[in-house]
């Protein structure tokens, strides 16, 4: 098997990766819907999806299988091929730059071949997943134009100048993290974030010793949110303004490739958020002596999530509740045990920690969609030309006149 | 065949393939769309020469930036399908061959003079170097050619508003 491997590397490794990787993804993106509409309904006090399934957990499939089986109408006068291209386009792009995204260090060995928790690792990995977002704003503009309607139109003009604004503050805002590693290659700026200030605050880039990139963080997370047109900036697709924005005219599975689409962004973003500003898989914690325990934590927390789930699933309303929920308990609990095990331990710790910041990215996201208020178009765009932009100037500035002052 | 040779193949026939419904289409968004693919093949093609960096940028600046600006005027000036326009028996019937013999002649001229060409660099091209390059020894014109851009900025500021003073 080791011999057929070394001669057949894309096959017997990159595929496997690629088919995981891109089922996990689909999986997360359907039930980041779910927890979208759970947490957004429990800031309204209220519940979400509860009924399909126990706590509403299969309501994405529910979503899935309605969407699949709705009635696709296409306008009249509509460009055909445009039409079906934009989402496409959208769904493609979004779903595609995950492959540069690393998940771990570089360690196992997949039938005696050397890899890495990722597909790719390229030198210029951070360019490409820009140039996949700067190509996203054709899958907005083509859809609100190729629908011909009014309001789709005015939507997908709206929120492709937005998008294109928005794009300039994002890549300025990174600069200063570039300057500080040196190198765009995402699995290098992740190591250059190890080691930890006396001893205990970790050196990632929002901590750095030559400039803390705090408004580079800042400025990134604003402009990611404007960029995948998420609240409080999604006035071009604000239910109540423009119907639906570019997407009024696309019926079921279309409109599903467009949710998936920006469901998919901001999972990207929030990847990128951890990996250049948050340290990516480092842990939090020093790999000293001391903190050894540090490494079952992820096996601790799969523990405690199992239990709770049996513990309120024995108690549940309904009974296909109560088989289903201690069963996922159980689930979690064996894949504790299998994070004790002394290799497979070593591998986890990278994913989890930066599965865990990721999660706690898109909690922000889904937060400000329910907190905060929309903001006016013209309020929108002068925050991201006249504020944004300025303060990632500022910030590249002061960043390289610390680095100089500081001889880093 | 390598797979240096066949990417090549791919990319270029993309290209190719691009340019000539770029010209073909009748509807400029086709066209736009077209000029995307081949702006994009381009991209692919200097990352086969090892330039890392310019294929990104080509692909951020030229399909991300410049193009979206042509899918945006198109769009808002409405652009319908292009009618009939080809009036001229002659360019029909003389334009392909009259074209085909520039091709044959612009291919001899660079078989004969191919060796005197330098290869392409071994290594890929870092960033580093480009910046070296860019702010070391063509500082002036990267300069000269921010300035142009600036100007180009401000007149389109200047013919913006005289509109609507008017």
């Amino acid at each position: 098997m080791n011999e057929f491997a070394s001669q057949h590397p894309v096959l017997l490794v990159a595929l496997p990766k690629i088919v995981v990787l891109l089922f996990f993804l689909v999986t997360s993106l359907a039930y980041l819907t779910w927890f979208e509409r759970k947490v957004v309904a429990h800031i309204q006090t209220r519940w979400g999806p509860y009924r399909v399934g126990p706590h509403g957990l299969l309501q994405p499939l529910a979503d899935g299988v309605k969407f699949l089986f709705k009635e696709d109408v296409t306008p009249a006068g509509a460009d055909k091929f445009v039409y079906f291209l934009a989402p496409f386009l959208s769904l493609s792009l979004a779903i595609t730059s995950i492959a540069v995204i690393p998940f771990g260090p570089r360690e196992f060995t997949v039938f005696g071949q050397p890899t890495h928790l990722g597909i790719t690792d390229l030198n210029i990995g951070l360019l490409v997943l820009f140039a996949i977002t700067s190509m996203g704003v054709y899958g907005v503009a083509l859809a609100g134009w190729s629908s011909n309607s009014k309001y789709p139109l005015l939507g997908g003009l709206r929120s492709s100048a937005q998008m294109v604004s928005y794009e300039l503050a994002l890549t300025m805002s990174v600069v200063g993290v570039l300057l500080l590693a040196g190198t765009f290659n995402l699995t290098e700026i992740i190591t250059a974030q190890s080691g930890f200030h006396w001893g205990f605050l970790p050196r990632w880039n929002i901590f750095a010793a030559a400039f803390p990139q705090v408004i580079g963080f800042l400025c990134f997370f604003i402009a990611a949110v404007a960029e995948t047109n998420r609240a409080p900036f999604d006035l071009a697709e604000a239910e109540s303004e423009l119907v639906a924005g570019f997407h009024t005219e696309y019926a079921s599975f279309k409109f599903a490739m467009f949710f998936m689409a920006e469901y998919a962004s901001m999972i990207t973003v929030s990847c990128l958020a951890t990996i250049l500003f948050f340290g990516g898989w480092l842990s939090p914690f020093p790999q000293i002596g001391a903190f050894a325990w540090t490494h079952y934590i992820p096996a601790a927390a799969s523990v405690a999530a199992g239990l709770a789930l049996v513990i309120h699933g024995l108690r549940y309303g309904t009974i296909p509740g109560r088989i289903v929920l201690p069963a996922l308990g159980f689930l979690l609990c064996g894949v504790a045990g299998l994070l004790l095990r002394p290799g497979i331990q070593e591998l986890a710790q990278g994913p989890f920690w930066f599965l865990l910041k990721v999660g706690i990215f898109l909690f922000i996201y889904v937060w400000t969609r329910g907190t905060l208020p929309r903001l006016r178009y013209d309020q929108l765009m002068a925050i991201g030309w006249k504020l944004l932009l300025p303060l990632a100037i500022l910030n590249v500035v002061i960043t390289s006149l610390a680095i100089l002052w500081t001889g880093r | 065949m390598t797979l240096q040779l066949f990417l090549f193949f791919i990319f270029a026939a993309v290209a190719v393939a691009g340019a000539v419904s770029l010209i073909l289409q009748r509807h400029p968004i086709h066209s736009a769309l077209s000029l995307i693919v081949v702006m994009v093949a381009l991209g692919g093609l200097y990352l086969l020469l090892g330039a890392e960096f310019i294929a990104a940028v080509q692909i951020i600046v030229y399909g991300g930036a410049i193009m979206v600006l042509f899918v945006f005027v198109i769009m808002l000036l409405n652009a319908r399908e292009e009618e009939r326009t080809d009036f001229s028996r002659m360019a029909r019937w003389a334009g392909l061959p009259l074209a085909g013999v520039f091709l044959v002649e612009v291919a001899y001229g660079l078989a004969r003079a191919g060796s005197r060409f330098p290869p392409a660099a071994n290594a890929p091209f870092s960033t580093r170097e480009l910046a070296g390059l860019l702010f070391r020894d063509y500082v002036f014109p990267f300069e000269l050619t921010s300035f142009l851009i600036l100007i180009a900025v401000l007149g389109a500021m200047v013919l913006a508003r005289r509109d609507e003073s008017e």
